[in-house]
Formats: structure tokens, C-alpha cells, sequence
């Protein structure tokens, strides 16, 4: 019997007959182009404004709760795109420098062709200071960049409002200045001198002087906690409260002499630069570091960290300039050379990262992108300055201004880098305009918002999250009287395969950089037992004799 | 070489021709740093401050009555007309926006029972020798005297009125209610529970099944009646006496039972199976509850000398007022606009308090307003911290009080433990528990 069957059609209709188009795509999903766009709008507002991954609103099971979730989330949402919206009210753009034709470089770039090239007004704010017979320099701005303190290495003090090159007071101390620092606003600057450290206000009165502090080298103001912390020669680490004037927490970093300092001011983090070539990293609440990570090989001469506090910037002795991803503690690209060891690194809001390094200063752009999913080496800096024979000090950029200040052995510079500062302030958090009353409502507002000290960690996010350890875990961890857990014990018991799980931990461990006190454990733990090993081994050979001792097993 | 540096001309710090300070801002996160920490910290700013600001006490009306005041009411007509009467038998009416008296009258010869507005503005008041209809607002001479009084069938313990007709129950010490109409000046209509003798302490018309009865009585029972049918519908046995009967205005299915037990037990007319929602927290018998006009929370006074705010659906109160001088609280109202609450004590005075202590009345600017606005949403969103939830609960509690709390506390978890004990040991141990809500009805009586 036959079966016609059919596979394809005999003859092929090249053309439809009836004047029809064939429709390459097919629209399947019922959505109009602008519910579309309205969708990508929503998706790039999540990633500039949203809070991180929302809820999953269906894994709730109590009905009222999920309701409850959806509202919120659905604010959150709708915040995130009328953010996004806002953007439109943003007055003004950053500044830049664009190579026109291939042969240009940004880099030969000279102060005087930028200060040609710019509005009077902007090309102002480019000067030198001639400074030579105290200095060093060292320079610092207020908070929101209005106001300059300089500091000579010999005693002399300086604070100006810069841009109308008006003086605030000159002091001199007759001893050596270390570090100078405004504290929340430019009403009050914190020096630390030879001995003790200083309180003064905008007159140059001496207001405080804080004996618990001495020998302070470096210092921090960390702006929200409203805390000074400050770093003496013998490596002890203070935070005072300048509001109430208390001390929060004195802390010995215990690694000699500390040879930078810097904050994460994404969450007030102290990042310590070591002499052994280590970075650690303190809070207030803690009398061990919380993180030491090792970056260089000789002393860390300086280190800087972004606003939003992912990448961190660290120099050191060695020649080297590393950028690190602050969050896993990684190195995001191999690291930079620098002709001579840098003397101090400054990250601008807009990411541009400053680096002194003997009479030079150079000036990066794109070391660190948050949106590159891999980071690239950047072949070129943006711009340099220097060489002419003034020793780099210090370089700090200015808030909110595409000015970069260069503290040096022959006084001040101050540089127009275009691109540098962030170009739209918020005027209810920080106001580069404020007159003397808002100042005065910002720090009244400042005070009633003042962050406790106990909020310092890691995360700052970690306040308001439900504590979702069980009543008996928290009971055993507020219990002081516990054994201690033995780290090395823990390990040894996750053994899997022939590897031991000590080495298979440290073998992952290399690879982050990351020393802890874990660790340390972990690497004596194994040390011991192949030592342990090579006696055993020894004893092998010896029970066989000489002749037949490489017959030994080895395990 | 294209060069273009950061400028800001002067316009952005100030308009042309203007004074005021721009202040622009800019979203983006980086740029507001301790973001969660900060709105936590005004969280608890704004909690403290709420407590700070928490002072309900606004005063007393005049100089209120000479002796205890058992019964009150509002003319449901008007947010400023209150009337209430005296164990002297002495009614007085209550201006309040003034907080003055308007109006006074001996009415009857013991304690004033019963107290109701009518819907055209006249006053009822109860007692033991009969009801009494009088004419507060009527400017004349004689308005002291009684326009109607009815004096059979006492003695009457409660009024109640009709929410748009002229019609008025009073319950009746003979274990039954009567029904009168104003307007027809017929003879009362009597419904009664078969053989049911006992006192009927307190009568309650439904707002919007306008015509059904909620009565209470001595013998612990819940009785519903019908006007339509003069019949009485269901009868619900509790395990305590209960004090008084209150339906819900926005929900006409639910009423709420100031108990003897120290409890406001809220149940479905529905269905009488077990209690919706349980109030606790008073440490002796609530003598009067009301629901608030909107029927979100719930006000009641108590025998421990203080008053509670429930919220509908919450079993814990709310807020909690006292003062040093208040004795045992017989009645408690809402005012009709929700904002303020009206107590009448044993020492004769009537208080007049603020339904949300920390607020105020006064006009406010927007900028109060969307501060105060921000701050709620901060508590409220902040409000399962251990800190903050510690500060907004917190309440200074007379001693007295917070001694009987614990000594109840004691004492009931003495009955639980005895209870489980006999579980445990015999037949009992078969049986289901009960749920404390099922636990308050004994029996029910179709």
C-alpha cells in the first residue's frame, strides 16, 4: 500500500501574490514602543539611582506582607525614576580637554595653554603661592572647597578663602607642624605640632589643645561621626569627638611607625599605610585591624580612596602605584610605575587620580571605572606638572572645582585640571555658596544627624537590617566566657579529597592577598605539620640505613 | 586642543534680582554618604521628639460636677455639644470650644443612668425614676423643666437612639427593652429574650442595620434584637459581665464588649463562634468603650483610673492617659471630628484629651507639615529597630497600675501553668485547646 505523504510544498511561492510585506521580526510581546522605552528609562535609572536588588516580592507568603513589600518596592522604584527624571535639572557639565587631531596629547598640555584657553574667571583660580623659606608645604581644603589651610613643615600656618585670595589667619608656631586639617566647616582647623594636637578657629585663636594626642603625624576629620582621628609616631590611633569632646576609642596599630592616612569617606573607614608595606584598615570599634592587606614592598607612602569607596590608591616605596578594589580587597589591574617613590596620591569626584612624586605630579584619568566590568590599563596619563625643582608635598583636590592643589618645598601651586571636580553640588548636603546663615542651619542640622561611632563598619548599610541570627546564637556570641574556636581545628574537619583543606584554603587565599589572622593560623598550622613530615621522613631513612634510605616513603 | 574647565556663573548661587539663596541638588548617591545611618538617626531624633512633644492633657470642661459622672454623650450633630450627668442626678450640657457649661438642670433625684442627644437636639436622661426628655437649646426660662417623661416600666439603666428616625430604647431593669417613637407618642413596644429577667445594663442601636439592638445585662449575656421583627435574634452567654455595648460605625457587623475581666473583646454579630480581636491591657474592669467616628481605633475607660487607645486591629493599646487626680473612669467618648476624647470620672470632673498625644491643632506651615510627614514615615519605616520601637512605647505608668500589671501577669500565667498541669495529667490532655478568643463566650443561645 502507498501513502502520499506531503515533506514540502512542490512548488515555492517566491512573492505573495497579494501585495502583502513579509514582516522580518514578528512582534510577539504586546508592547508599544513607548512602554518600551519607558522600560530601558526605568532599567538605567535602577542602575544610577536604584538601592541595590529589590525584594522578591512573590516568596513572601503572608498575604499582607507581600502587599506591604510591593508598595515599598514599588516606591523604590518610582524614586529611582523620578531621580533619573531629575537629572534633566542638573545645570552644569564637567570640564575636559580633547585631543583634536591624533597627534595631541593631553599631557603636554601646559597650565599656561589651559589658563589661555579658559574663561578669566576660571584661569584665576590657577596660582602659585611663593612660599620659600617655610616649607615644606602641606595643603588642605574645607569640606566644600571654599577654604585653603597651609601648612609649612617650620611652623607656619595659613587659612584663605582661596578664590577671592582673601586671608582667613596666619600664625606662625615656632615649632613643626605635622598635619593641618579644617573640622566640619571652616570655622575651626585642627593642627597637629610638634607635641600636642592644636584646635584653632577661623581668627587663629587657640581654642583647645588636646594633650591625649601626642606626637601626631597624621590626622583625619571624619565629617559625619563628627570625630577627629589622629595617628601618632608610636602608631597609636585616637578618635576624639569634637562635638562633645570626648575620646571614642585609642587603638595602638602595634606595626611601628604608620607612614600614611587616609579615610573612605563611603564609610568612614581609616585605611593605614604601614611601614611593612601593608594597608589595615580601622574602625572605632575594633582594636584589630579589620582588614591588612599587604600592597607593597617597602613602606605604603601614600594611599587615597574614591567618594563612592570601591577603589582605593595606594603608593609606595617600591616604585609602585596600585589600584585596588576596596570591596574584595583585589588588585583591579596590574600596577603603575612611578619614576621615583610617590610622596602623596588624591582622588578626584570625578576619579582622576593626582600622584606627587618628587618635583612631579601626574595626573590620571580612567585608573578605575565602575561600569568597565574588567579594568584597563591606562597607557598615558591625563596631564602632569613639575619639574622645576619644587619637592612634592602634598597634592589634594579641591571639592567641587576643577582645581588640584600641589603643596611643595617652594610653597603652593594651585592647577586647573579641567574635568577634576564635581560639577553639580547638592546644596542640602554640601554648598560650596553657602552664606554664613546656612552654614550656620548646616551645622546645627549636621549636630541633630551626627552618626555614632558604633556605626563604623564595613558596610555601612548594615544599620536598620533585621538581626536575623537566632536568639540562642546571639546569646552564645554575647557569652565571653566561650572556648574560643579553633580555627585551624574547623578546618581540618571540612578535609575533602586527597588535598588537605588547609592548603586548598590557603592556596585560594593567595590569590586575594589578604592576610588575616585566619590565615596566619592556617600557614603555622601547616608549617608545623610538614615539619612534622620531615622528621617523620628522617626517621624513615635512618630505620633503612644508608643504602636504602631513598628507598623511604615520603608521606 | 579643546579646553573647557568647570565655571559657575554667579546666577547659580542667586537669581538676578532676587535674595534668596538657590539650592540645587543632585540625586546621585555618591554624594550622600551614611545615606541609611542618617535616615536613622533622624529616625530616632524624630521618635524622641514625638515623646517629647506627647502631651494630651488639654483641660477640664468648667468646673465640671459635684459628684461622679456615670453617664455621657455628643450630639452627633455637632463637634461641639456634650452633655453629661452627675451621680447627684444633675445633667449639664458642655460647650467645647469654650470648655464652658450652657446649659444645667436637676433632672432627676439619684444617679443619672442614661444620657442621649436626639436627632432634633433635645437631651434624654435616664434613671431609676424615669426617663425625661428636656430642650437645652431652646433660649427660654422654663427650659429646666422636662418637656415629656416616661415613668412605667422601670427602672431604666440605658438610652439609645435611632440614627435617623425619632425613635429611642431604653433598657429596662426587668430584663427587657422598650422602644419608644417620638414623633407618634404611642405606647412602647417591649422586646424581651424569653424569660429573661435580668438587668439590662446597656442598649446600643446599630449606625448602619439601623435597626438592630445590641444589649448587655447582668447575667453575662449578649443579646441582638430586631425592630423590624420586635424580635430578639441571638443571645450569647460570656464568661464575665460586660459593661457595655458598642457597634462599629463603619462596620455594621462588629461591636465591641467592655468587659468585667479587664478585656474589650470585639466579636462578628455574625458570628458569635469566638471574638474577633481581643484588647488588653487594663488592670481592672473597663466600664465604657467607643469606637472613633471612623472606626479605626477604639477609646475605653477602666475602674484603674486610666484610659486606653486601641487601635482596631491591634490587641495592645495604642497610647495610655492618666493623671494624677483622675479616679475611676465611667465614661469615655470620641468628639466627633476623632481628634480629641472626652473623660468623665468618679471625681466629677470631665477631661478633655487629645486623641494623638504629640499632635497639635494650630494651622501649619508646609514646611511643618512635610517635616512632621517625613518624620512618620521615618518612625514607621525605622520602626522595628529595638531603639526606636523602646523609646514610641514608652510610657511612664503610675505605680500602682504597673504593680497590678505584674501582679496579673503573675496570676494568669499561674492559671495557665495550673491548667496545663491538668492537661497533662488527665482525660483533658485528648482534648483541643481552646483559643483565647473562643475561650470568652460560654455558650450560646440560639
Amino acid at each position: 500500500m502507498e501513502i502520499d505523504t506531503v515533506d514540502a510544498p512542490l512548488t515555492r511561492v517566491s512573492q505573495p501574490s497579494n501585495g502583502q510585506l513579509a514582516v522580518r521580526k514578528p512582534r510577539t510581546e504586546l508592547k508599544s514602543k513607548s512602554e518600551i522605552a519607558k522600560a530601558r528609562r526605568q532599567r538605567d535609572a535602577q542602575k544610577a539611582y536604584g538601592r541595590g536588588r529589590g525584594i522578591d516580592v512573590k516568596t513572601a507568603r503572608d498575604k499582607k506582607l507581600r502587599r506591604n513589600l510591593s508598595t515599598l518596592e514599588n516606591k523604590y522604584k518610582e524614586a529611582a525614576y523620578k531621580a533619573k527624571e531629575a537629572e534633566i535639572l542638573l545645570e552644569n557639565t564637567a570640564g575636559f580637554i580633547e585631543p583634536e587631531t591624533e597627534l595631541e596629547r593631553t599631557y603636554k598640555v601646559r597650565q599656561d595653554d589651559i589658563q589661555k584657553n579658559v574663561a578669566i574667571e576660571v584661569a584665576q583660580k590657577g596660582f602659585e603661592l611663593k612660599l620659600n623659606e617655610l616649607g615644606p608645604y602641606i595643603c588642605e581644603y574645607s569640606r566644600n572647597g571654599r577654604d585653603l589651610i597651609l601648612a609649612g613643615r617650620k611652623g607656619h600656618v595659613a587659612t584663605m578663602d582661596w578664590r577671592d585670595g582673601k586671608l582667613g589667619c596666619e600664625l606662625q608656631l615656632m615649632e613643626t607642624v605635622r598635619d593641618a586639617r579644617f573640622l566640619h566647616n571652616n570655622q575651626f582647623f585642627a593642627v597637629a605640632q610638634k607635641k600636642y594636637v592644636y584646635i584653632y578657629d577661623s581668627q587663629g585663636v587657640e581654642l583647645h589643645c588636646l594633650k591625649k594626642h601626642v606626637e601626631v603625624s597624621h590626622m583625619e576629620f571624619l565629617p559625619y561621626h563628627f570625630l577627629l582621628a589622629t595617628l601618632g609616631i608610636n602608631g597609636s590611633l585616637k578618635y576624639q569627638d569634637t562635638s562633645t569632646g570626648q575620646i571614642v576609642s585609642e587603638i595602638s596599630t602595634r606595626q611601628g611607625t604608620p607612614v600614611s592616612l587616609t579615610h573612605n569617606p563611603y564609610n568612614a573607614i581609616l585605611h593605614v599605610g604601614q611601614q611593612n608595606g601593608t594597608v589595615t584598615l580601622w574602625s572605632p570599634n575594633s582594636s584589630e585591624p579589620l582588614v591588612k592587606l599587604l600592597a607593597h614592598r617597602g613602606p605604603v607612602r601614600s594611599v587615597a580612596v574614591d567618594r563612592e569607596g570601591r577603589y582605593m590608591v595606594s603608593a609606595g616605596q617600591d616604585n609602585r602605584m596600585c589600584i585596588w578594589d576596596v570591596r574584595n580587597f583585589k588588585e583591579s589591574v596590574s600596577s603603575y610605575f612611578t619614576r621615583s617613590p610617590a610622596t602623596s596620591v588624591a582622588i578626584s569626584d570625578t576619579g582622576l587620580t593626582a600622584v606627587g612624586w618628587n618635583t612631579h605630579t601626574t595626573i590620571w584619568r580612567g585608573l578605575f571605572d565602575k561600569n568597565k566590568p574588567v579594568q584597563e590599563k591606562v597607557q598615558s596619563p591625563y596631564m602632569t606638572w613639575g619639574g622645576e625643582g619644587h619637592k612634592v608635598e602634598r597634592v589634594r583636590w579641591c571639592p567641587f572645582e576643577d582645581v588640584l592643589g600641589v603643596g611643595h618645598t617652594e610653597g603652593f601651586s594651585s592647577l586647573i585640571v579641567p574635568g577634576a571636580g564635581e560639577p553639580n553640588y547638592d546644596a542640602l548636603e554640601v554648598n560650596p555658596f553657602e552664606t554664613k546663615k546656612q552654614r550656620q542651619e548646616g551645622e546645627v542640622k549636621a549636630l541633630l544627624n551626627k552618626l555614632k561611632p558604633e556605626m563604623i563598619a564595613l558596610d555601612p548599610n548594615f544599620i536598620g537590617k533585621l538581626d536575623l541570627r537566632s536568639e540562642q546564637q546571639r546569646k552564645a556570641d554575647r557569652d565571653l566566657d566561650a572556648a574560643p574556636v579553633d580555627v585551624v581545628e574547623e578546618m581540618k574537619n571540612r578535609a575533602r579529597g586527597k588535598n588537605t583543606a588547609l592548603k586548598k584554603y590557603l592556596r585560594k587565599q593567595k590569590k586575594k592577598n589578604i592576610i588575616d589572622d585566619k590565615r596566619l593560623k592556617v600557614e603555622e598550622a601547616i608549617k608545623e605539620m610538614q615539619e612534622r613530615k620531615d622528621e617523620k621522613f628522617k626517621d624513615r631513612q635512618e630505620q633503612l640505613g644508608p643504602s636504602l634510605a631513598r628507598f623511604a616513603r615520603k608521606d | 586642543m579643546k579646553i573647557k574647565a568647570l565655571t559657575r556663573p554667579t546666577t547659580v548661587q542667586q537669581a538676578p534680582g532676587s535674595d534668596n539663596q538657590r539650592a540645587p541638588r543632585n540625586l546621585a548617591p555618591e554624594i550622600h554618604p551614611f545615606e541609611r545611618a542618617r535616615e536613622y538617626q533622624r529616625a530616632l531624633n524624630a521618635v524622641k521628639l514625638e515623646r517629647m512633644f506627647a502631651k494630651p492633657f488639654l483641660g477640664q470642661l468648667g468646673s465640671g460636677h459635684v459628684q461622679g459622672i456615670y453617664s455621657m454623650c455628643k450630639d452627633k450633630n455637632s463637634l461641639s455639644s456634650v452633655a453629661s450627668g452627675s451621680g447627684d442626678g444633675i445633667v449639664k450640657v458642655w460647650d467645647l470650644t469654650s470648655r464652658e457649661e450652657v446649659w444645667k438642670a436637676s433632672a432627676h433625684n439619684n444617679v443619672v443612668k442614661g444620657l442621649t442627644f436626639t436627632n432634633d437636639k433635645k437631651l434624654l436622661s435616664c434613671a431609676t425614676d424615669g426617663i425625661k426628655l428636656w430642650d437645652p437649646y431652646t433660649p427660654a426660662s422654663d427650659n429646666t423643666s422636662p418637656l415629656a417623661s416616661w415613668q412605667e416600666g422601670g427602672p431604666y439603666t440605658s438610652l439609645s437612639v435611632h440614627r435617623t428616625g425619632n425613635v429611642f430604647a431604653a433598657s429596662s431593669g426587668a430584663g427587657c427593652i422598650r422602644v419608644w417613637d417620638l414623633e407618634q407618642s404611642t405606647a412602647a413596644q417591649t422586646i424581651q429574650w424569653p424569660n429573661h429577667t435580668d438587668t439590662i445594663t446597656d442598649v446600643c442601636f446599630n449606625q448602619v442595620e439601623t435597626s438592630i439592638i445590641a444589649s448587655v445585662g447582668t447575667d453575662r449575656s449578649v443579646i441582638l434584637f430586631d425592630l423590624r421583627t420586635n424580635m430578639p435574634v441571638v443571645k450569647t452567654v460570656l464568661k464575665f459581665a460586660a459593661n457595655r455595648v458598642v457597634f462599629n460605625p463603619m462596620e455594621a457587623m462588629n461591636l465591641a464588649v467592655a468587659s468585667e475581666d479587664h478585656n474589650v473583646y470585639v466579636f462578628d454579630a455574625r458570628n458569635f463562634n469566638k471574638a474577633q480581636n481581643i484588647h488588653k491591657g487594663h488592670v481592672a474592669a473597663v466600664m465604657d468603650v467607643e469606637f472613633s467616628p471612623t472606626g479605626e481605633e477604639l477609646v475605653t475607660g477602666s475602674y484603674d483610673r486610666t484610659i486606653r487607645i486601641f487601635k482596631r486591629d491591634q490587641g495592645s493599646s495604642r497610647d495610655m492617659y492618666h493623671t494624677k487626680r483622675m479616679q475611676r473612669v465611667f465614661r469615655t467618648m470620641w468628639t466627633m471630628d476623632s481628634k480629641y476624647l472626652i473623660s468623665g470620672s468618679d471625681d466629677g470632673n470631665l477631661r478633655l484629651w487629645r486623641a494623638n498625644a504629640s499632635e497639635r491643632s494650630g494651622v501649619k506651615s508646609t514646611k511643618q507639615r512635610q517635616a512632621l510627614e517625613y518624620n512618620k514615615a521615618l518612625t514607621e519605616r525605622f520602626g522595628h529597630m529595638p531603639e526606636i520601637r523602646r523609646i514610641s512605647r514608652h510610657r511612664h505608668v503610675p505605680k500602682v497600675i504597673k504593680k497590678a500589671g505584674e501582679i496579673k501577669r503573675e496570676e494568669l500565667a499561674a492559671i495557665k501553668r495550673r491548667e496545663e498541669n491538668e492537661r497533662k495529667h488527665s482525660a483533658k490532655k485528648f482534648e483541643k485547646r481552646k483559643s483565647e478568643r473562643e475561650k470568652a463566650i460560654l455558650a450560646k443561645v440560639q
